[in-house]
């Protein structure tokens, strides 16, 4: 017997502690006609689902619910395709347990 | 205070911030450290398992007053397909001893705790605070740091950088490569929390003992991973990591692969009735010793995971960063004491240390091993394990086939997987980056 439950990325995002920097994204996409590989990767493979393509064929990024894994640093920040910080300190995911 | 010079500024209170930190404060050099989160601690994701003997070359009595969960008696290592495993466990009742040899712990309990152990050595922490900028003089020499709060530089005789896996300072200042996406992993990690009792019984443990499980095979559907399920007191840590290159390659999403782990049918039972209360990922170095990059440099060192000090093979990360950062500690103590000067010469007395230790010797040992698993992902981590799941169950059910038969029939599966030459040639690889 297989279970088929799927548990919502948002159900799991909700159970963290965050501290929001209104209006200061740390992490910003740079516009683009259609999307690198990679960039595309991270609407999949990003653990906080950050990143999804919108009406226009673009990766956007919300980063509220950012983890500060550093994934999509490692694979689009030397491209260009990203602009990757941290948030200011004291922002940002607060973790509980770790 | 930013008119005032350091001895030392160390960038990060993780594990090897903290005991770079504390042993230089505790020998009496003026510290200032920097931590961007909320508190020490608030940042950082571990499995997590604490290895006694470093911490207490730091902190011998670290047993008294430092938040452990369980210490452990008994480690399972399972090879998975997708119904069943093939495990190997080790219990031993040895390890219920006077000062036990590994423990679980909650890393943001832990940091806050080691933290509080550099305040009362006299080191200065500053929380909320991120180091944005090393700052050098016109020879390139690092003399201090520049934070997000008002203010200027910050000046030190040197820098620690101890800033973990995604260490923004040191790459950005061109003293390392950014890690490469087939050089790290991203790991998952949830907290399930369940009564104390309830994780006894399904463990079979008692009082203060703990069990680890970790766990390879089609969990990570042909990408080079692990997954790991450790018992703290009153949760459970569960986890999967995977290498961001292939990741990125298969496009296959992390949280459905920690799922999916969860719903293993040999997961599911241990983790059934838990209440979630976290859900975290991290990045993990497994580069190994051909992506360690300089150590050392005028007027800085790196330490831990920013210097990718971290042993893959044997899950091992915290005591390798406890023990670099209490070495560039020593180092630093050492040059100070007889009135030298932080030069490059000077600093590498701090790889000289770490070449003697276990650190380096580790990591040159299996320096092959990370690139045969990245090559040969999907026979380590599909192929055999659905082999040996179907060897087993051939071995272990009885349905009046002769024995012999069952024997070839494992036989053949073997080779028409891989070949004769491919078992071969896997099997000498292994052996060669293993020993
Ligand atoms: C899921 C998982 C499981 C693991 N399991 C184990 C295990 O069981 N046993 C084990 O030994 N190891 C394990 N590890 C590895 C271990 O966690 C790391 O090796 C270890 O934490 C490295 O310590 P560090 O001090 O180098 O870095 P970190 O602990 O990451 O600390 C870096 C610190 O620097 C701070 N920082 C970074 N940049 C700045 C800045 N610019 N300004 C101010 N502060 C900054 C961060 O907030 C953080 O506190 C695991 C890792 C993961 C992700
Ligand atoms: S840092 Fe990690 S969690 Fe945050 S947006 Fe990038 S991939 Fe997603």
């Amino acid at each position: 017997m297989k279970a088929t439950t799927i548990e919502r990325i948002e159900d799991k995002l909700y159970q963290n502690r965050y501290l929001v920097d209104t209006g200061r994204p740390h992490i910003t996409v740079r516009p683009h006609l259609s999307p690198s590989p990679n960039l595309l990767a991270l609407t999949q493979i990003c653990p906080a689902k950050c990143y999804e393509v919108n009406e226009i064929g673009q990766v956007a990024i919300v980063s509220d619910g950012c983890l500060e894994c550093g994934t999509c640093r490692v694979l689009c920040e030397a491209s260009g395709d990203i602009k990757w910080n941290y948030p200011r300190g004291g922002f940002g995911v607060l973790f509980k347990f770790g | 205070m930013t008119k005032s010079k350091f001895d030392a500024i160390v960038i990060g209170a993780g594990m090897s911030g903290n005991a770079a930190a504390y042993s230089m404060a505790r020998r009496g050099l003026k510290v200032l450290q920097l931590e961007r989160g909320e508190h020490s601690g608030s940042k950082n994701v571990q499995g997590a398992i604490l290895y006694a003997n470093m911490l207490e070359a730091i902190i011998p009595n670290f047993r008294d007053d430092a938040p452990l969960e369980r210490h452990l008696v008994e480690q399972r290592f399972w090879l998975m397909d997708d119904s069943s495993h093939t495990g190997v466990h080790y219990r031993s009742d040895d390890f219920n001893e006077l000062k036990p040899n590994r423990y679980t712990i909650i890393r943001a309990q832990f940091d806050k705790w080691f933290s509080s152990k550099v305040r009362e050595a006299g080191g200065t922490v500053l929380c909320e605070t991120t180091a944005t900028k090393l700052a050098r003089d016109r020879s390139g020499s690092v003399i201090g740091v520049y934070t997000d709060r008002e203010g200027g530089v910050i000046l030190a005789d040197v820098v620690v950088l101890a800033e973990g896996v995604n260490g923004l300072l040191g790459t950005r200042a061109g003293l390392r490569d950014m890690p490469k996406p087939e050089s790290v992993a991203l790991a998952v990690k949830e907290m399930h929390f369940m009564p104390e009792e309830v994780i006894a019984e399904r463990f079979g443990l008692t009082g203060g003992e703990g069990c680890v499980i970790e766990a390879g095979g089609t969990i990570s559907r042909g990408m080079a991973g692990l997954g790991f399920l450790y018992t703290n007191k009153e949760s459970i840590s569960v986890g999967i990591g995977c290498l961001v290159s292939g990741l990125a390659e298969s496009m296959e999403n992390p949280y459905r692969l920690l799922d999916a782990f969860k719903q293993h049918p040999s997961i599911r039972p241990l983790l059934a009735g838990s209440e979630i209360k976290e859900y975290a990922a991290h990045l993990i170095p497994e580069g190994g010793f051909k992506a360690i990059p300089q150590l050392f440099g005028n007027g800085w060192v790196v330490v831990g995971d920013a210097a990718q000090l971290n042993n893959a093979v044997h899950r091992e990360g915290s005591n390798l960063a406890m023990t670099s950062g209490l070495m560039a500690g020593e180092a630093i103590f050492q040059i100070k004491s007889r009135g030298g000067l932080m030069t490059k010469h000077n600093l590498s007395l701090y790889k000289g240390m770490l070449d003697k230790s276990f650190v380096m010797k580790d990591l040159m040992k299996h320096k092959d091993l990370p690139s045969l698993l990245h090559t040969d992902s999907h026979n380590f981590f599909m192929t055999y394990p659905t082999l040996i799941s179907q060897a087993a169950q051939n071995f272990v059910r009885v349905d009046g086939a002769p024995k012999i038969n069952r024997e070839k029939a494992t036989a053949a599966s073997f080779i028409n997987a891989r070949s004769r030459w491919g078992l071969i040639s896997d099997a000498v690889r292994s052996a060669v980056s293993w020993r």
